[in-house]
């Protein structure tokens, strides 16, 4: 009585045996008499067509578009601004001790360069930061971390952490020179009262953006405990956090130069907030821009140079950057 | 013609088990012992779960059980509101019972859900790796292993790939290959398919059933779609809404290798829907 199905025919002629993997995808060949597909063949060739059809592939961008599409804008704007300034200088719009033309400031910068200080001033200034932002790391990460998993000290310090990321940093240089005096520890303490609550709130908000499926999926999969932190909630946080390391240091460089342009003493070191301090004691316009020029040009130098490749890269490898078209 | 048989008891027939093609995770301690003493892979018995605060509780699932036998497959198939989630969830250990006790002697299940959550910061390869790595396999064998699981599923050579270049229908098999890489007894899977278009689906179908074969793992599979859970299953059990109760049960006695449009799938689904629809008609009645 099941004969009488001829278009569905499953029976007995098609046993467990002949559904092994291992046979080639071969297509018409496979069928068998009752317009069944052979199951193992005809699956295997349908499946690596749905793969085929359903995979994009991303393909990067040849160089030269690159260099054309990301390179020569941002080149084309600074000339643009070094012409506005020079047509600016020339008009003499202003008298030159204050606004000096381009070639002047780098005429002063080439002068300290030629001391042989310029280097120094600047290794002091970027050293600093660097170890200022190295100790925030760590304190933010552990305070973040603490924010983010414990619900009694989020709703304790939580919204503080977020209210002192608005609290420009040089309002502490006063409290900090009356408490260390004009030695490194005021500029490193003006530095981590910076720095500290911008990477602990990335840390925070980068867990908050996990996918509650994702920290599903780890217990499922046996990520509990410290093993649950380390395989799931930091690679997850990851994102935000390089967000929040970014706005750290650039948290820590600005309170860095504020600390360093008050606090200035033949025992501190000279950084580049010292140079500035100096120029403006001495009406020295020339050096006040080339000192500003080189605080941003050390800024965006680390921002482009260690910051935008890791955030590119931790991006790209999950499909969160959208290539530019 | 009769290969099916409408039960309404709670009965634990073995089913003609499909020969095990490969033993899974070999060298790696084995559950098995433990689940053919108790003769179960997951034994639910009296469970209810309810939500919302003490005194105003809504009961979601009322008084469940269910015996899934080893190397079963079992569907279970419910509107929404039945709780099916609720239960496998309650299963995989990710909530508790309000009452009633969940048995998996096999140790922890794995789980499979309607999005492949695989993590997009690792490769396909790493994913799986991840949960053998957790599973304690070591360092050495874990790569060769991941390997086997992505060749099970049909991916040779995708362990590179990243999560975001798969197409959906291959994210599902890497994440089932992660659940596999559990090497847990019993495998639960939430509507695992219900995000896929149609033909991958259907071919997916195809899939889990010939890796269920070679296994041997036990399936307890959730879904809302009648056709879908007739042409997977050995049993299917329809629950009831609000609360969820195992209303019926079908022993599905259709021959492998199925197709979702084959005649006995369809008459089959016909006579489950007709249970169904009278399941969700009566809530409009009071």
């Amino acid at each position: 009585m099941a004969s009488t199905d001829t278009d569905t025919g499953a029976g007995p002629q098609a046993p467990e045996t002949s559904r092994t993997p291992e046979q080639p995808a071969t297509s018409d060949p496979a069928r068998t008499q009752t317009g069944k597909p052979d199951a193992a063949a005809d699956l295997a060739g349908l499946e690596a067509g749905l793969d085929a059809l359903d995979t994009r592939t991303a393909t990067r961008p040849p160089l030269g578009q690159v260099l054309r599409r990301k390179v020569v804008p941002p080149v084309v704007a600074i000339a643009l601004v070094l012409g506005l300034w020079q047509l600016a200088f020339s008009l003499r719009l202003k008298p030159s001790y204050q606004l000096p033309g381009p070639l002047m400031v780098w005429d002063a910068l080439a002068e300290e360069w030629y001391k042989g200080t310029i280097l120094s001033i600047i290794w002091q200034s970027v050293s600093r930061g660097a170890l200022g932002f190295v100790v925030a790391l760590v304190l933010g990460t552990c305070l973040g971390l603490l924010v983010a998993q414990f619900r009694p000290v989020r709703a304790a310090i939580g919204p503080i952490l977020s209210g002192l990321q608005s609290l420009p940093s040089v309002a502490w240089v006063p409290a900090a020179i009356i408490w260390f005096g004009l030695t490194d520890a005021t500029i490193y303490a003006v530095v981590l009262l910076g720095a500290v609550p911008s990477i602990a709130n990335g840390l925070v908000a980068g867990v908050d953006q996990i996918q509650p499926l994702h920290l599903r999926a780890g217990r499922v999969i046996g990520a509990t405990g410290l093993r649950g932190v380390r395989h799931v909630l930091l690679p997850g946080a990851l994102p935000g956090y390089i967000s929040g390391l970014k706005q750290g240091w650039a948290f820590s460089w600005r309170s860095l130069m504020a600390a360093e342009l008050i606090a200035t003493s033949p025992e501190l070191g000279a950084g580049l907030g010292q140079l500035l301090e100096t120029g403006r004691a001495y009406q020295d316009m020339p050096l006040v821009l080339g000192a500003i020029l080189l605080i941003l040009l050390v800024g965006i130098g680390i921002e482009l140079l260690i910051f935008a490749p890791v955030e590119r890269r931790v991006l790209r490898h999950r499909g969160l950057l959208t290539t530019a078209h | 013609m009769t290969t099916t048989l409408t039960t309404q008891t709670t009965s634990k027939t073995p089913k003609a088990q499909p020969s095990p093609a490969s033993a899974p995770g070999a060298g790696v301690k084995d559950a098995r012992p433990a689940m053919d003493e108790a003769g179960y892979a997951a034994r639910i018995e009296h469970v209810s779960k309810s939500f919302g605060r003490a005194g105003a509780e809504q009961l979601v699932l009322d008084d469940i059980n269910l015996d899934v036998a080893p190397g079963e497959f079992v569907t279970l198939l419910g509107a929404s509101g039945c709780g099916k989630s609720t239960l496998l969830n309650l299963v995989a250990g990710l909530d508790k019972t309000s009452a009633g006790s969940i048995d998996v002697p096999g140790g922890r299940p794995s789980l499979m859900f309607q999005e492949h959550a695989l993590f997009p910061w690792l490769t396909a390869g790493r994913n799986i790796e991840l949960a053998l790595k957790l599973r304690g396999v070591p360092k050495p064998e874990r790569r060769a292993e991941a390997e086997r699981l992505l060749e099970l599923v049909r991916l040779t050579g995708a362990h590179r790939k990243r999560v975001h270049e798969l197409s959906g229908g291959m994210r599902q098999r890497v994440a089932l290959a992660r659940a596999l890489a559990q090497d847990s007894q019993l495998l639960l899977m939430d509507e695992p398919f219900a995000a896929l278009d149609a033909i991958t689906r259907d071919v997916l179908h195809e899939e889990l059933t010939r890796i269920w074969s070679e296994t041997n793992v036990s399936v307890l599979f959730v879904t809302h779609n009648v056709r879908e859970a007739v042409r997977l299953a050995q049993r299917v059990v329809l629950l009831s809404s609000r609360p969820g109760r195992v209303a019926h049960e079908w022993n599905v006695d259709i021959p492998h290798p199925r197709r979702i449009e084959d005649s006995e799938v369809a008459n089959l689904s016909v006579e489950i829907t007709e249970e169904l629809r009278g399941e969700i008609r009566r809530h409009g009645q009071h």
